[in-house]
């Protein structure tokens, strides 16, 4: 039965193939349009670390300036300072926790043969590695002794490792970083999290880091950060040390606190940990300490850019407009088909099988558009990243759910759109037809 | 006009005009508030920057040596730089305009940490900044070369001199921006700097900051590890000095890498990427959706006609011209889509609201929506003229016809 009904659906599309063109272009082009915007949209708003996402907390202090707020409406800084990042590394209750910071760092592999580079490095404590789970390739992270011992140990990306060592295992190794000399402990996997959550400060959809370095040494070396820096208050003297001990914001942290009695006991700790430094005169704001997880993080710092959501919602709208046109279409289509359908009915057809019928034909153009769609949102995203080449790279990737997501919508688009003229259809009375025929 | 029955025909087949003016209704829509916002990014895309764009490039010397001396290399390298043919002038400096990277300060006119500052983009320049960037000097005169000293990363005092914008002495002296040469602003809260001249346009790094014309000049040269030239060429000459400058500098010293070399014109363009193809997409949207539209428009109106062949024999044969027949569909038809357009503007400022409230974009120009109106007109007017001119070829004798 539905393979007739199918048959008849491509002989009605016959009979008005430009019509059935349109009908399938416009399904085609709302949901191509659709499609490529939200995908961009997943993308921007996917789960970066979906197993942990819940156990993972960034830590704001407000050690703000007393007059503003580092953000409206009284929003703490995004980051803290050293001074607090030092204190609680030291004292906070954590199962694992971690400041960090984004620096530039000349690399110089070793032998003569190869000329040094820059390279894009992170930063951080040893909890980094098993907190974010970072694949290895080779070796390991460093262990918090050697974060103690402000160890010159480094983890390279393998993009590094396959540039310096030609891909061997280079555990155990030396190279040159910032004019000294560093012993490689570990070579980690492609890892790039999309969003970048763990520093949407300095950007959420920036290159992956390409080294790693414990955060006590890149202090001890004073070497070069390139990430963002804000201070509500001068600087008091010259100095690396007096910028150590200044107001100003520049480092992330990060806490991985898996049951609510540990985040309750965090918050504590913090909150005693403020009053503490109000005594000492620090902390002139209002007590507004935060723990944020992984997605409410991404939510409050806005990781899905303004233009991507404008453009999702123009083009939802645009599908609107494209399924409105095919319920047009289809329901002048049906209607003038009435003397058709009358003597069906006349003829013994039941209004459930010309129900069936119809719908069937508008289920055909629905998948036709459907198809036309994932194709046009396929090139859509390659328009995409014609325009914005690296800026939205890895961005435009559709994985099977958005694929399934096309084609459902297609599905649904289309019957949602084939109903009504398929209900009016069927209601045709066959006496009225048969008269004037 | 036969308004009246032509209303009374469209409610007996209410369903085609309403889905009709409803498509008339999202487009208009979709249209003005896509429009609106090509206006505004084309808007902040033809901001000048102030700089002389198609004659500089810049690149950065990290020195990595154990022997490298910075301030030898980095006066050495100006000398070296300014001297070859074809460079008009060269500068250290710490951020280029329009790059997203730089630093700013608060400015304030009275000193203490309770004065309300003035945020502003730092550029750190000696005597030759003015000219490297091609910027008029409008009020007081250049730093001297006395002025210019030397500024370490963590340093955190001020020399006593400054240029500004004259937006930057707008926003400080709304009442007389000139009076600014001479005046004392305080930086770091009670640090004075006296303000020695003022400069036309110098556009801050950050192209989205509501001050990006805000800027200021400060005599130092800097060691901070790694140095960045702004190079003004000659026109026409930068392309072939730009990989001259970065052979003649990386062969000067082995004990650094030269890097990110950039012409002013490539980070206009990095810098406004998304807004030019923000811009380019939603053009195509508007295209393809009113093609969508005046098509379906088309095929319903076809319909319309096809149904209607036998009444409009009739009214033929009874003593309709072929004009009153043509008539009836462009009346009809303007009838839908003026429901359409009210609709639409209703939803318009609906959408637009939406937008600024939960995206902060700035509130529609209401003049859009009249404008939108007439095109949607014409644009309904030029998709039913076929229909209704083959109905108008409809003959008479179609009445007589049975079937």
């Amino acid at each position: 039965m539905f393979s007739y009904y199918f048959r008849l659906a491509l002989v009605s599309m016959r009979r008005n193939p430009i019509l059935s063109a349109l009908m399938i272009a416009a399904i085609g082009l709302g949901i191509g349009a659709s499609m490529t915007t939200i995908t961009v949209n997943y993308v921007m708003s996917s789960n970066p670390i979906p197993h942990k996402s819940d156990d993972l907390y960034y830590v704001q202090l407000d050690s703000w300036d007393p007059n503003n707020a580092a953000n409206e409406p009284n929003e703490p800084p995004d980051q803290v300072t050293w001074t607090d990042a030092m204190a609680l590394m030291r004292d906070a209750p954590a199962l694992r926790q971690g400041a960090q910071a984004k620096s530039n760092l000349v690399l110089e592999p070793p032998g003569d043969d190869e000329r040094p580079f820059m390279v894009l490095a992170r930063s951080n404590f040893a909890d980094f590695f098993p907190m974010f789970d970072l694949p290895f390739l080779y070796g390991s992270g460093w262990d918090r002794d050697a974060d103690e011992a402000r160890e010159l140990v480094v983890v390279l990306s393998r993009e590094i490792n396959d540039r310096v060592f030609g891909g061997e295992n280079s555990v155990g190794r030396t190279l040159r970083l910032g004019g000294q000399h560093f012993r490689v402990v570990g070579v980690i996997d492609e890892w790039s999290p999309m969003p970048k959550f763990y520093d949407v400060t300095n950007g959420p959809f920036d290159e992956p880091e390409e080294i790693f370095i414990p955060f006590n040494t890149m202090v001890d070396f004073q070497f070069s950060r390139s990430g963002n820096t804000n201070c509500w208050k001068a600087v008091d003297g010259n100095g690396f040390d007096a910028f150590l001990r200044s107001e100003c914001v520049w480092i992330q942290f990060w806490a991985e606190l898996p049951s609510q009695a540990e985040r309750d006991e965090y918050m504590q700790f913090l909150n005693s940990y403020v009053e503490q430094q109000k005594a000492l005169g620090r902390f002139p704001r209002p007590m507004n300490n935060r723990l944020s997880n992984v997605m409410q993080w991404m939510e409050n710092q806005e990781v899905v850019d303004d233009d991507a959501q404008v453009m999702m919602w123009l083009s939802l709208m645009f599908l609107v407009v494209c399924l409105l046109n095919t319920v047009g279409l289809l329901l002048s289509k049906f209607l003038a088909k009435s003397h058709e359908i009358g003597l069906r009915r006349a003829v013994g057809a039941s209004r459930g099988q010309l129900f069936t019928q119809h719908l069937v034909e508008s289920a055909t153009i629905g998948l036709a558009g459907g198809l036309l769609g994932l194709g046009l949102a396929w090139l859509g995203l390659r328009g995409i990243e014609l325009l914005f080449g690296d800026m939205v790279d890895r961005m435009t990737n559709m994985d099977w759910v958005m694929v399934l997501a096309a084609i459902g919508l297609a599905i649904v688009s289309a019957i949602v759109a084939g109903l009504y003229p398929t209900w009016r259809a069927c209601n045709v009375q066959p006496a009225a037809q048969l008269k004037s025929i | 006009m036969e308004f009246g029955p032509i209303l009374r025909a469209m409610t007996r087949n209410k369903t085609g005009a309403i889905l009709i003016a409803l498509q008339i209704a999202f487009t208009m829509t979709i249209m003005i508030n896509a429009i609106h916002i090509i206006e505004e990014r084309n808007d902040a895309m033809a901001r000048p920057s102030g700089l002389d764009e198609a004659n500089l490039f810049y690149l950065t010397s990290t020195g990595f040596a154990d022997d490298f001396n910075e301030q030898q290399q980095i006066e050495e390298d100006l000398r070296q730089i300014r001297a070859l043919s074809g460079v008009v002038n060269a500068v250290q400096i710490n951020a280029i305009p329009l790059s997203g990277g730089g630093w700013s300060m608060g400015l304030s006119t009275e000193p203490g940490a309770d004065a309300d500052g003035t945020g502003v983009a730092v550029y750190f320049v000696d005597e030759h900044g003015i000219d490297t960037f091609g910027v008029e000097q409008v009020a007081g005169e250049n730093f001297d070369i006395t002025d210019v000293g030397w500024r370490e990363r963590t340093d955190t005092e001020w020399p006593d001199k400054t240029i500004l914008t004259v937006a930057m002495a707008t926003e400080m002296f709304p009442d007389d921006p000139m009076s600014a040469v001479g005046k004392t602003v305080y930086i770091n809260d009670t640090e004075p700097m006296t303000v020695i001249g003022l400069i036309k346009t110098l556009q801050a790094p950050w192209n989205g900051w509501s001050g990006v014309e805000r800027s200021m000049l400060v005599p130092q040269k800097m060691l901070f590890g790694s140095a960045r030239y702004l190079i003004r060429t000659e026109p026409g000459a930068r392309d072939t000095l730009m990989p001259q400058v970065e052979e003649m500098l990386a062969a000067s010293n082995r004990g650094r890498i030269i890097r990110s070399m950039r012409s002013l014109e490539e980070t206009r363009e990095r810098s406004y990427r998304g807004d030019r193809s923000m811009t380019l997409m939603l053009k195509i949207v508007v295209g393809i959706l009113t093609a969508v539209t005046a098509l379906g428009i088309v095929g319903l109106a076809s319909f319309a006609v096809n149904r209607r062949t036998r009444q409009i024999g009739t009214r033929r044969a009874l003593g309709a011209s072929k004009g009153d027949i043509m008539r009836y569909f462009l009346v009809e038809n303007f009838m839908i889509t003026t429901m359409g357009v009210v609709l639409g503007a209703i939803m318009t400022v609906i959408f637009n609201i939406m937008l600024v409230d939960s995206l902060s974009l700035p509130p529609l120009n209401v003049w859009y929506i009249p404008a939108a109106v007439l095109v949607m007109w014409a644009v309904g007017f030029l998709a039913v003229s076929g229909p209704a001119r083959r109905a108008s070829n409809v003959p008479p004798a179609v009445a007589t016809r049975t079937a």
